[in-house]
């Protein structure tokens, strides 16, 4: 993770403080100038999300897609014949649209963000989960500042492991961007809420987002009737909360531009905080 | 005495056709509520990784029926695999799309909602709903509504497959349930002596069962 700064008095931020003794106070400094009143000016005004690290954990992206632009890196997760999954770079692009789509919305937020895919979907529905899970996990590893997933399972085999992979990435300042779901059903990883879960609102402004205050979703973003990027190079006019979890992806990285030192929490703060309902907007 | 398996058989036989009904009915529902061209139900076959249309209403309902292609095909492929409903408006814009779809939906839609079918942990499958009057510009109602057709959908599509698997145990040759149903066949076919020692060792077989079947032995270690 070369481009986050990390507090210098933490050290290496591998190895989390477990107690505070007396007169140390100051080994946990909060390295951000917080303002009295945290406005989307403060938080994201003229920011282009340069220097942030997002993954698009998809069906692939389309690299040479106008509205994507160049990717950093593409790698697919595969289910080999002994049952494990390996990650490999990805020379197919994408499968089926899907993931330029969700890396299209990401761009038009934060142009300067850097892209990279990590192909999970696509390669048929059996064996989806662990590749799923090991396509997260790997994607983990590497550090991206934000990780976003317009998918789900409702298998409840994975959703333990998956929920201590969402909490590893919450402590190792990834933030997960998951798509909810707008029907009565129990699917992860949106539902715990170490990661932001997004579902859709229905106006047509992109930097236009809503907190929840009654969860398990905790925010609205756009998600009706969004130009989306198609492959093939062209665009097409789609809806769903898959297409409203990069605005808020999006979103994140332009406020991680800017503090590289947020947290997953400090970061839900300021989207909070900066939301059309809170009054941040302004 | 009738055939016991020819019974159950038939009654596994005769839910089946009753819940191919209800899909039919729901997406015959779903078309007319929407005011759309077309409705259809997809079921996810596990065993080749295939959706499989199962239910049609109004166009290409003659033909599609039984038809299948990969499960990661398509609109109703990302819906399967993402667990998230979409929708897609000007699908005709895109000739590549266009011919994909037609080949999924019998005809070119202008645009197309996608539900996936999800019932306990399981996804079973995709509802699709295809060309809405374009003047009706889409909002979230629509995908709420269609949520709960999916819902309805979803749970027509558990006991379709339900009954399947019950009808492919009965007719199948291996099986706890197939050795109980041939046992029944031949006791039904057995001259009245056998068949009354039969019954006597079915009677004692079934005072076995019982006894055994008491509390299970405590495992003293912790």
């Amino acid at each position: 993770m070369a481009t986050r700064q990390e507090p210098a008095h933490l050290g290496d931020p591998s190895l989390p403080a477990w107690s505070l003794p007396a007169g140390e106070a100051q080994r946990i400094a909060i390295g951000v100038d917080w303002p009295e009143r945290v406005t989307r000016d403060w938080a994201f005004g003229d920011a282009a999300g340069e220097g942030v690290r997002v993954c698009i954990l998809d069906s692939g992206v389309e690299s040479s897609h106008p509205l994507v632009g160049d990717l950093e890196g593409a790698f697919a997760v595969v289910k080999n014949e002994d049952g494990r999954v390996s990650v490999a770079e990805d020379a197919e692009g994408d499968l089926c649209g899907h993931g330029t789509a969700c890396a299209g919305i990401v761009r038009a937020i934060a142009p300067k963000a850097s892209l990279y895919s990590v192909r999970v979907l696509g390669a048929g529905f059996k064996g989806s989960g662990p590749v799923l899970l090991g396509g997260l996990r790997w994607a983990i590893d590497q550090g991206f500042d934000v990780i976003n997933m317009s998918l789900s399972t409702t298998k409840r085999q994975f959703a333990e492991l998956l929920h201590e992979l969402a909490d590893s990435a919450y402590f190792r300042r990834t933030v997960l961007v998951a798509s909810a779901h707008n029907m009565p059903v129990e699917s992860y990883p949106w539902r715990f809420s170490s990661v932001i879960s997004v579902g859709s609102h229905e106006e047509p402004d992109s930097l236009k987002f809503f907190y929840n205050p009654s969860p398990p979703v905790e925010f609205f973003a756009r998600g009706v009737g969004v130009e989306i990027a198609w492959l093939g190079g062209g665009t097409i006019r789609s809806s769903g909360n898959s297409f409203a979890t990069p605005h808020i992806a999006g979103i994140c990285s332009l406020i991680l531009s800017k503090h590289p030192e947020l947290t997953p929490f400090q970061l839900k703060n300021v989207l909070y905080l900066t939301a059309d309902n809170v009054g941040g907007g302004s | 005495m009738t055939d016991l398996r020819a019974a159950v058989a038939a009654g596994a036989l005769g839910s089946e056709e009753s819940y191919r009904e209800l899909l039919q009915a729901i997406v015959e529902v779903a078309r007319a509520i929407f005011g759309a061209r077309a409705s259809s139900i997809f079921l996810h076959d596990e065993e080749t990784d295939e959706l499989v249309f199962e239910a049609v209403a109004g166009e290409g309902s003659e033909e599609l029926v039984g038809r299948r292609f990969p499960s990661s095909t398509g609109v109703a492929g990302w819906v399967l695999v993402t667990r998230q409903p979409l929708v897609i408006e000007e699908l005709e814009q895109d000739p590549r799309f266009a011919r994909e779809a037609a080949e999924s939906t019998g005809f070119v839609p202008k645009g197309l909602m996608a539900v996936p079918l999800l019932h306990e942990e399981r996804a079973l499958g995709v509802l699709e709903v295809l060309d809405r009057p374009q003047e009706a510009a889409f909002s979230l109602k629509e995908m709420e509504l269609l949520g709960l057709f999916a819902n309805e959908a979803a749970i027509a599509l558990d006991l379709l497959q339900r009954a399947r698997e019950a009808r492919a145990v009965l007719e199948g040759e291996d099986g706890e349930a197939a050795g109980l149903a041939r046992l029944a066949a031949r006791l039904a076919e057995a001259e009245p002596e056998q068949r009354e020692a039969a019954q006597r060792l079915i009677e004692a077989l079934d005072a076995f069962l019982a006894a055994s079947s008491g509390p299970p032995l405590l495992d003293d270690s912790l």
